[in-house]
């Protein structure tokens, strides 16, 4: 028996970077990606003097649509503040955040594990703006940083979830969740690589059944949903351990080693910051009215809950199928794009979910980089339902369209994967098939149906697929029987 | 025939218009008086007479073309608390030496746009924190009318210049008084607009929700003048007001009669000079004879104002200073070993003592356990100040008061001693801190010292002001001009 005696309590912080077109602040380009360092700049984000920030209507926007879609209510007067602190990434000396009135707060979202849904609580959405980035050099025997000031000033929005995780599956459930509901929206690229999406996770045990929280652990900096749960199953271990042998856990700030796959102390919270808020002078509040959130909320498109119990509703899958098919916003756009050419809604939802999971996730490729259309998967399951090939072709023919972008039927003409039904061809193939497997024949003729089913492989083999399996099993019997 | 500095800006601009004199001859006239005075009176930090003599050139040539704009060859200084494109700028302190902004604060724009010539930067109390231009890092500036004595703060190099006739009219701001107690101090007229009517974008921010721009000018038809050039929305300052801008010049010229005056009488505080209290008196005396309605008034928190306004601005300020790291642009301290070493020791030899002692007690009264005590109850308080004002409007235009309780006094008279600093701006603090438009006039001499009158009108009364400021400048005539020798 497992000793099962702690229950892990986790919560996520969220930093979304919103893609508006200018910065939180003034009129430089936020889409800094691959520029030149100091490149996307000018007085505001570099902190002049006298320089005053003007706030981005879209980044607003952008902020409520998303609070909107986690479910938030929305304060009908807002604010920005002043968080003091001294870095050289940060220009200013103080960010602009929102401390007490953040645009969004009392939301969930709900994630799908193993079957079972959980409603995770979102606490509050707040904007802030973005740092420099500092780049730490070594040359000559001294040490340097120097400073990019493009991020300085694009938009972030905090997403701070409640302490309702409970595993680290459903942690990385979550951060997925999170991305499909941004990319869905439109208001990040949820590119977690990129930086355009990053998180902090929380996370403390208590014994199973109890409900005060033990001591809380903060891990930094996690660049990916891998990582999140990698770094969660971690430290739950080493929490776990911890107390099992009685040591006590200190409240600290840890780092995630993704090569060793462990988490490192970086320092404890008794240096904790007062960050001294203060409403921010500078910009006027901001008041939300009803009209306003009605108006974005009309104009939001299907969110992924919608979208799935709308799939479970009209495509009559289940409910599991349709959290898979709603995973990402290109999986969804594939498989509505090819159920409106192709309306048999489970043949499709059936090779989406086998054949294209497969073939990305062992070549690597995300969709978007992939050759997968709808019109090649229409092309292959014409083909499958004309009898021109075989299932096992198909499968072949469609790998070979997603990795190289050629139709399926110039690869199926190339390359003479035509389905061979006419049974004069195939009699040979058996007859080989059946020379070549003496014992096979032997077990048959002995009593052992499975032989039929390793000499029809053989004979699918020597003809590459391409053999009508029925066909084949037809001509094995008869020959066998004869002889 | 005045000489060229004697005019005002509207006799300039007639003489200018009528071709009697030229933006050259002005500019030099103006460069000559500098060159001549501010060596004693050390109001200019930057004098820029080759962009002046440029700036000129360009006004006489747009009006050969037959152009015409507002201030069109108008000489002009600038505190320099306004970034300047291509011009240092650096707010009178060590920190910013150096600094030359690669942008113009709207307001310059504006003035430029409406043809003015700039003659410099002029000096002030460092970051405008200070009421005697004695908290310089660079120098002090002296009163024109007795060179021993201050010219007030923290614009005192703008009110100088104007008092000595080293500009036709100058720019500077007022946080808690940085317009109006100068001006009082050196016989000038200055404004201290409503909160948001100018655009505070290019302008060294000190405590965000109260600085305030505005001018400073011989007579109060050319400070409305001014005003009107400067004023109105600005999409760079997300706290300008919308709100079109009236013809301030024109609100000059009308009469007081039915014009409801009061008067609170706890402006006229303890400490108060007998001279200072006399001439205020006058003057309100004179508003009655001129067909006002003078009433008193009884304004219950003022007495708060000065501990109100020493808990927000230094607040506000400590954040507004935290940019100045070393890392972006100004001073650093030499062979720093790290960047917290870079912190402390540009900041301990970059930054004056009263800018100090403001950023820790603003920094103060954010902390955590003391954020409440300090910071919260002020801003209560300041809503409380403003219900005092907006109470009074109920029944009063305008509200007239000694801007100052003293005239100018003796340098290093206060500067071991901040709070008697601090106090020199009992009465222009509340103003400040409701956001409200108040103006200083000259109401007589105390001693050969000039006396300021003060009159505050309610938000986006401007015109009110400048009415009733109006209507007693020509009542009481001209005054003499500082004996400069």
């Amino acid at each position: 028996m497992s000793k099962a005696t702690y229950e892990p309590v986790i919560g996520l912080e969220t930093h979304v970077q919103l893609q508006t077109q200018s910065k939180m602040f003034c009129s430089c380009s936020a889409a800094y990606a691959g520029a030149d360092p100091n490149t996307h700049v000018c007085p505001v984000c570099m902190a002049m003097p006298g320089t005053l920030p003007v706030m981005n209507r879209q980044a607003v926007e952008y902020a409520l649509l998303t609070g909107i879609a986690l479910n938030c209510e929305h304060p009908e007067a807002s604010k920005f503040d002043r968080k003091n602190y001294p870095y050289p990434d940060l220009v200013k000396g103080y960010q602009i955040s929102q401390y007490d009135l953040p645009f969004s707060a009392n939301g969930w979202l709900t994630v799908d594990v193993d079957g079972e849904s959980y409603r995770i609580g979102i606490t509050r959405a707040h904007m802030e703006e973005d740092t420099a980035k500092l780049l730490h050099r070594k040359g000559n025997g001294s040490a340097y940083s120097l400073i990019d000031l493009n991020r300085s000033g694009v938009p972030l929005l905090e997403i701070v979830s409640e302490p309702d995780i409970r595993s680290p599956a459903q942690a990385r459930a979550y951060l997925q969740k999170m991305r499909l509901i941004v990319q869905t929206l439109g208001v990040s690229t949820g590119n977690m690589e990129e930086g355009a999406m990053r998180c902090d996770v929380n996370v403390s045990l208590r014994p199973t059944g109890t409900q005060a929280f033990g001591v809380k652990v903060e891990i930094k900096n996690l660049n990916s949903a891998r990582s999140v749960q990698r770094a969660l199953e971690y430290e739950i271990e080493r929490q776990t351990r911890a107390l099992e042998t009685g040591e006590r856990i200190i409240q600290e700030t840890r780092g995630f080693d993704e090569d060793r796959g462990i988490t490192v102390s970086q320092r404890s919270k008794e240096e904790a910051h007062d960050y001294r808020y203060f409403p921010e002078p500078d910009l006027p509040p901001i008041f939300i009215s009803r009209e306003w959130v009605a108006e974005l909320r009309s104009g939001m498109p299907e969110l992924p809950d919608a979208k799935r119990d709308r799939y479970v509703q009209q495509f009559e899958l289940s409910r599991y199928d349709a959290v898979q098919l709603t995973s990402s916003v290109g999986i969804s756009n594939l498989f509505e794009q090819t159920v409106a050419l192709y309306p048999k809604p489970k043949i499709v939802a059936n090779w989406v979910q086998g054949e294209i999971f497969r073939v990305l996730n062992d070549t690597g490729i995300e969709l978007e980089a992939s050759h997968v259309t709808p019109d090649a998967l229409v092309e292959v399951l014409g083909m499958l339902d004309d009898g021109t090939i075989t299932q096992a072709v198909a499968k072949q023919v469609f790998e070979e369209a997603i990795k190289t972008g050629a139709t399926p039927k110039a690869i199926v003409a190339e390359r003479g994967l035509t389905q061979i039904s006419d049974a004069s061809e195939l009699e040979h193939a058996v007859a080989e098939a059946i020379a070549n497997a003496p014992q096979a024949v032997a077990d048959y003729r002995a009593g052992k149906q499975q032989a039929i089913g390793f000499l029809t492989g053989q004979v699918m083999k020597a003809t590459r697929g391409k053999a009508n399996p029925g066909t084949v099993n037809e001509i094995l019997r008869r020959q066998l029987d004869q002889a | 025939m005045a000489e060229l500095h004697e005019l005002t800006i509207h006799q300039a601009l007639d003489a200018l218009r009528s071709g009697g004199t030229s933006a050259s001859a002005l500019t030099e006239a103006y460069l000559a008086r500098i060159e001549r005075y501010d060596s004693s009176v050390q109001a200019y930090l930057n004098v820029t007479a080759d962009r002046a003599r440029e700036d000129a050139r360009r006004a006489d040539e747009r009006r050969a073309h037959g152009e015409d704009a507002p201030l069109l060859g108008i000489p002009i200084a600038l505190k320099d608390i306004f970034c300047t494109n291509g011009v240092e700028t650096t707010c009178a302190s060590r920190i910013l030496k150096g600094f030359v902004p690669p942008y113009d604060a709207t307001v310059v724009t504006r003035l430029a746009d409406a043809g003015a010539v700039l003659l410099g930067k002029t000096n002030m109390d460092e970051f405008a924190m200070g009421s005697s231009t004695e908290n310089s890092a660079f120098m002090p500036t002296r009163n024109p009318w007795d060179l021993s004595r201050v010219p007030g703060g923290s614009s005192g190099g703008s009110a100088a210049a104007v008092a000595a006739s080293m500009a036709a009219g100058a720019l500077g701001t007022d946080t808690g008084g940085s317009i109006r107690q100068p001006a009082a101090l050196t016989g000038v007229v200055g404004v201290k607009p409503t909160y948001g009517r100018v655009s505070r974008y290019g302008v060294i921010a000190f405590a965000s929700s109260l600085d305030q721009v505005g001018p400073f000018a011989r007579d109060v038809a050319d400070a409305a003048l001014l005003l009107g050039v400067i004023a109105g929305q600005d999409p760079f300052d997300s706290t300008s007001l919308p709100e079109p801008v009236p013809d301030y010049v024109a609100a000059t010229k009308r009469d007081l009669r039915g014009v409801r005056v009061g008067v609170p009488d706890e402006y006229f505080v303890a400490g108060m000079e007998r001279g200072v209290e006399t001439a205020v008196r006058q003057a309100i005396d004179t508003l009655t004879e001129l067909g006002a309605e003078v009433g008193r008034v009884s304004m219950g928190h003022t007495p708060y104002a000065l501990a109100t306004y020493y808990l927000i601005a230094p607040a506000e300020a400590s954040a507004n200073l935290a940019r100045y790291d070393s890392v972006k642009y100004g001073y650093r301290a030499p062979d720093v070993k790290s960047t917290i070493d870079a912190y402390l020791r540009t900041r301990a030899e970059g930054f004056g003592p009263e800018v100090k002692r403001r950023i820790m007690l603003g920094t103060y009264a954010l902390s955590a356990g003391y954020y409440d005590a300090f910071y919260v109850k002020a801003q209560k308080v300041r809503t409380l100040i403003k219900a005092d004002f907006d109470n009074a409007f109920n029944d009063f235009d305008v509200l007239v008061a000694p801007t100052s309780p003293t005239v100018a006094f003796p340098l290093g008279a206060k500067t071991q001693d901040p709070l008697a600093m601090y106090l020199s701006d009992v009465c222009t603090l509340p103003v400040s801190l409701a956001g409200l438009p108040g103006l200083s006039v000259p109401c007589g001499l105390s001693d050969g010292l000039p006396v300021g009158l003060q009159i505050v009108a309610p938000a986006l009364g401007e015109e009110m002001m400048f009415r009733v400021a109006g209507a007693y400048e020509r009542a009481r005539g001209p005054l003499p001009t500082p004996p400069l020798a």
